[in-house]
């Protein structure tokens, strides 16, 4: 049933946000499966329940019924393994980058409830500067506080607090959807030298299909709280920039296309 | 088309304004032959502002202790509440309402009831001040506490953080400037506070700050030395105002702007 090699699995998951005079269904007992090591792309309009699937799974929201497993145990039980991107930076403004970045081991410390040891204040050390050098922060930058910071850097050092705790699973509500098309390519890239450094398993929620099939080895389409479509990315990796100008890529855009055309009329 | 005006005509201006009521004021004394009981000439109150100089300096000196004092405890006490507060909802509804209560009940009408309580003493005036100073920082910073970015908060959620935890270092963090923000509106409170604490414990003879001595001014028909007191009181107010709000705007530079220091 489990095999280990599948990271996230989702069974029947259904949510239901209610208000006083309403109800919505805003997942519809989806399901939906990730391998370990691959970056999926959810991908929809707005409203159709990408973003409520990636806090469902994070363990941010409750399901009103179905089954979530991360690699092969529960959400709680699997939180020191996952970390999450928010669509806005979200970094702390009295805090510094390094401070930023220092944060989810400040927080966890030696609470009981990890199962990670907490690393030494050198091996910390240690991390946070590797961490920040591998999305691209200049010592000079680390200890300036977010407001000294371009949209892209800040994203930079949300990505790299995320990376700090060595997550076996990233998941990333549309991280770049405020950023220009220059500095989303080259985070684009960032991220998949991230997961071929790591190897870690990515969900990346996206409303941009160029970005969604550039990162993906799977395009998943929602519509309306369920998926309505995925699509296999076959191209190679590492990939290029220039992979976004070849026929295939064309050829498999035309497909994403139709496809959230179709399954969202 | 809304210009700033030249600098020359900014600090001018008013000063021609204080001038011109000046001269009416001098004016309508001679005029209409004001008694100085009722009414001294602007000059008599320049001149009472100056003989009565020690007395109104010392007198202001105590008053800028027991409201800096009151400021100090209200400071203390408002944010423990407020932490209280936000701690549980329960809490919350239970008491907001006497908080409202503390606000609205004019503390005028219990000074004297501190007064039996605690004497007629400097801990009184700094209470009062205290008690009138204190609402606005429990308000500020309740919803400073309490109206913390989703998306922060999910990201402690997602390190299982402990409550303690939330409350260090996120929610009391962000509200610093919620805090300063209270500070500023409690800093004017806090020296009418003290002004109306010692309009009360006066003619003890033990205390003397400016309020005590308008008391004792009043008392002796003193009209310009009592005019001249309450140029005093507001100097006093606009002092410590000007005081908070440096250490407002310096400490909430440091807070969200300037590089941090520690050494990793």
């Amino acid at each position: 049933m489990q095999t280990p090699n599948i990271a996230i699995e989702c069974h029947h998951v259904a949510v239901v946000f209610r208000n006083r005079t309403s109800e919505q269904q805003v997942l519809d007992h989806l399901d939906i499966s990730v391998p370990r090591g691959q970056i999926v792309s959810l991908l929809g309009p707005s409203g159709c329940g990408k973003s409520t699937l990636l806090r469902v799974v994070a363990g941010l929201i409750t399901p009103a019924s179905g089954a979530i497993t991360i690699e092969g145990k529960s959400v709680e039980a699997s939180r020191d393994k996952l970390a999450f991107v928010f669509q806005e930076a979200a970094l702390l403004p009295w805090r510094t980058v390094w401070q930023n970045v220092k944060l989810p081991w400040e927080i966890r410390g030696a609470q009981s409830g990890s199962k990670q040891p907490a690393p030494s204040k050198d091996q910390l050390r240690e991390a946070i500067e590797k961490t920040l050098t591998l999305v691209g922060f200049k010592p000079t930058d680390w200890h300036k506080k977010p407001s000294q910071l371009s949209g892209g850097m800040k994203m930079r050092a949300s990505i790299a607090r995320a990376l700090i705790t060595q997550p076996n699973i990233l998941l990333l509500d549309e991280p770049f959807a405020a950023l220009d098309d220059m500095l989303r390519s080259k985070l684009n890239d960032l991220l998949l030298e991230i997961v071929s450094q790591t190897g870690c398993t990515m969900l990346f929620v996206t409303h941009n299909i160029s970005e969604a099939i550039y990162l993906s080895h799977r395009v998943a389409v929602m519509s309306h709280g369920k998926i309505a479509d995925t699509i296999d990315v076959d191209l190679p990796f590492p990939r290029e920039s220039g992979v976004r100008g070849t026929p295939a890529f064309a050829g498999l855009y035309g497909q994403v296309a139709d496809s959230l055309a179709r399954s969202n009329p | 088309m809304n210009r700033t005006p030249p600098l020359w005509l900014r600090v001018l201006a008013p000063i021609a304004v204080f001038g011109l009521v000046a001269a009416i004021w001098h004016l309508a004394v001679v005029l209409f032959r004001i008694p100085p009981v009722i009414l001294p000439k602007p000059e008599a109150v320049i001149s009472a502002l100056w003989s009565e100089r020690w007395t109104l300096l010392k007198g202001s000196w105590v008053t800028l202790q027991a409201s800096m004092l009151g400021l100090l405890c209200s400071a203390i006490v408002g944010c423990t509440v407020a932490i209280l507060f936000s701690q549980s909802s329960l809490l919350r509804t239970a008491l907001y309402p006497y908080v409202i209560f503390l606000q609205t009940v004019p503390i005028v009408a219990i000074a004297p009831l501190l007064i039996i309580w605690s004497g007629t003493e400097f801990r009184t005036v700094v209470l009062v001040s205290c008690i009138i100073s204190v609402f606005p920082i429990i308000s500020n910073v309740t919803s400073g506490l309490l109206s913390i970015d989703e998306n922060h908060l999910d990201l402690f959620r997602m390190q299982s953080a402990s409550r303690w935890k939330t409350l260090l270092k996120l929610r009391i963090p962000s509200a610093i400037p919620n805090l300063v923000l209270g500070l500023r509106i409690s800093c004017g409170l806090s020296v009418i506070g003290a002004i109306v604490g010692e309009l009360f414990v006066a003619n003890s003879g033990a205390y003397d700050g400016l309020g005590t001595i308008m008391n004792a001014m009043q008392a002796n028909l003193k009209t310009a030395a009592l005019m001249a007191a309450i140029m005093a009181c507001t100097l006093l107010g606009i002092l410590l105002f000007l005081f908070v709000q440096f250490l407002g705007a310096v400490v909430l530079r440091k807070w969200t702007r300037d590089a941090g220091f520690e050494a990793p």
